[in-house]
């Protein structure tokens, strides 16, 4: 009774005010550059050097422009494709894996796990050179899976599906059993639907890993056609004279999708990014 | 041996049973275990361990894309350590470890610690710090190379000519570039560390602090005596987490100095920037892959070290 008091009486003392200011603050600088990046994205060229955050006249003729010329939207739909479907193959196998080593009692289980942990050791810049070169052997250089098949499945994710699995009790997977449900549609359909909220988990980190990845992308394509949004804009360098509100429009259009995302699921990402840390 | 003994005694009349039917349950079991594991074996074999091998063998060999690889020895090694270049590049790469990692650090707990106890605006104000973190660091370099401009383009020159103070180069200067390189990492990954660091304090009982504060602890001694040591497994995973972030630092670098990556002058080039031009400008695979070698070799100590700092505390 007397600590609940004490903690009411707290929040209005002088020293939580300042808190929550410094906090507030230390938030919106936080905030400032992709403030900066979208009230340039509505300026014209004229305006690019007036540095006040509100545009005294904003307009969307730089988005058009962009997104008229079409390269853009094709990188955009490039990394589309590509984090969905990597981040599918995830779900799946990860948790296959995950189950299997959580819920199987087989000779060698201990040392399949301990193989799989073991590659989140292994730096992903040691394994490019021998990627490029099994591709360019394989004729997968410069293209869709090219990009994908080194990302198809991951150690992390299959170690935080174990984790969950190990929660699920056997019985619920011994009575679909014995009413003769075979073993695959006890994963998928029994077990599956009891770690929903590590799936999802899973699903945000590998989503906006691959959106945002650049080292692998940025090696295996060539061709503009084929580049992920991240290798698209880190090109707009090699254009000669630099429009800034231009490139702040083509930063800003490959930052909404993740904001959008993080806007509509902000719990489910926060929960997600806790649970990663606390299990991983 | 067991399984095989139990489905024996359950077969003998059964001729017609198909041998699936004659395994036992264990070996049932294990049968599917295999199945189910196949392709992520394949997988994990011809993807993760086959090609780490093959860098090892790679880096002792002079491969250059266009001859086949012939062994010779440690040469490539004995280039690297001879090259003034890989020196300056290894400074540069624990310069961003050792300010990167104390400074994000530091700055995560105090906002966690404090935003842990604001109840108003709290997913708010969580929501700022966390914004960049789901930002590309292409197109944040693009951003923060602005920023950077001197004036009358760049915002944080116009801001010091607005405090009266002089301008200042940044990227321009070498001196300068690999801090300016360093504050949007941190700035990038302080919101992951923040939200970890919030799980952390979230996951101590709240019945340690309200006995302290029955014994009349002050604030700074509970957090001193309770909450930091109760948070240790977090801060160590993160320490780790972090450490290895800024060792394989690239993005940041690549994107913020794109027309002389890494300059001016290598003062900004970490490791895995050498690594990419080595290998992707050069072609010098065999040379590259030594030097991945080595970037694994500093990994692998950094984990190792907090294998056993865990260990000594549990």
């Amino acid at each position: 009774m007397s600590a609940g008091l004490e903690a009411s009486g707290r929040l209005i003392r002088p020293g939580r005010i300042l808190a929550w200011t410094l906090l507030f603050i230390g938030g919106l600088i936080m905030a400032t550059p992709l403030l900066y990046m979208f009230s340039t994205s509505l300026k014209t060229s004229g305006q690019v050097y007036d540095l006040r955050l509100i545009p005294t006249d904003p307009t969307l003729k730089n988005y058009v422009e962009v997104l008229k010329d079409g390269r853009f939207l094709r990188w955009f739909l490039n990394s589309l494709l590509i984090a969905t479907a990597v981040t599918l193959s995830n779900l799946i196998f990860d948790s296959l894996v995950g189950y299997t080593l959580a819920k199987f009692r087989f000779r060698g289980r201990a040392f399949v796990f301990i193989a799989i942990l073991s590659t989140l050791m292994i730096p992903t810049e040691m394994l490019v050179i021998p990627w490029y070169l099994m591709s360019s052997q394989f004729g997968w250089l410069d293209s869709y899976w090219g990009i994908m098949f080194p990302g198809m499945m991951s150690a992390f994710g299959a170690f935080l599906m174990k984790q969950f699995f190990e929660t699920v009790p056997d019985d619920f997977l011994e009575a679909a059993r014995v009413d003769g449900l075979g073993e695959f549609a006890i994963w998928w359909r029994i077990a599956m639907p009891m770690v929903t909220p590590a799936l999802s988990a899973l699903a945000i980190f590998s989503f906006l890993g691959n959106w945002t990845a650049f080292f692998w992308p940025l090696i295996v394509t060539t061709s503009r056609d084929l580049y992920t949004l991240p290798v698209g804009i880190s090109s707009f360098s090699a254009e000669s004279s630099i429009r800034w509100e231009m490139i702040m429009t083509g930063a800003a259009l490959g930052t909404i999708p993740t904001l959008a995302l993080f806007l509509v699921l902000q719990r489910y990402i926060v929960r997600g990014v806790m649970l990663a840390g606390l299990k991983g | 041996m067991t399984p095989e003994r139990a489905a024996e005694g359950l077969v003998p009349e059964a001729k017609s049973l198909r041998l699936w039917d004659r395994l036992g349950i264990k070996t049932k079991q294990a049968v599917w275990a295999w199945i189910f594991l196949a392709l992520p074996i394949a997988f994990y074999v011809g993807i993760r361990f086959y090609p780490t091998a093959q860098a090892f063998w790679l880096s002792l060999t002079d491969w250059n894309l266009l001859r086949p690889p012939n062994f010779v020895g440690l040469r490539n090694y004995a280039k690297m350590f001879a090259d003034p270049v890989f020196w300056k590049v290894f400074q540069n790469t624990f310069l961003y470890l050792i300010l990167g990692t104390p400074i994000s650090l530091v700055l995560a707990f105090f906002i966690a610690w404090n935003l842990d106890r604001v109840r108003f605006m709290h997913g708010f104000i969580r929501a700022l710090y966390f914004l960049p973190f789901l930002t590309t660091a292409a197109a944040m370099g693009w951003v923060w190379r602005w920023f950077y401009q001197p004036l009358p383009i760049g915002a944080i020159n116009g801001f010091l000519s607005w405090l009266g103070l002089a301008q200042q180069p940044f990227l321009r200067s070498t001196t300068q570039a690999l801090p300016a390189v360093l504050v949007p990492a941190i700035w990038a990954g302080l919101g992951f560390q923040v939200i970890i660091f919030l799980a952390g304090l979230r996951a101590i009982p709240q019945t340690y602090f309200e006995a302290a504060r029955i014994d009349g602890l002050g604030e700074w001694a509970i957090l001193r005596k309770i909450t930091l040591p109760l948070l240790k497994p977090t801060t160590v995973f993160l320490v780790v987490f972090s450490s290895i972030g800024f060792l394989r630092i690239f993005d940041q670098v690549y994107n913020m100095t794109t027309n002389d990556p890494g300059g001016p002058l290598n003062a900004t080039k970490p490791l895995v920037l050498m690594i990419y031009q080595t290998a992707f400008s050069s072609y010098q695979m065999g040379y590259a892959a030594a030097q991945t070698v080595v970037l694994f070799t500093i990994l692998l100590i950094v984990s190792l070290i907090q294998l056993y700092v865990m260990r000594e505390k549990t």
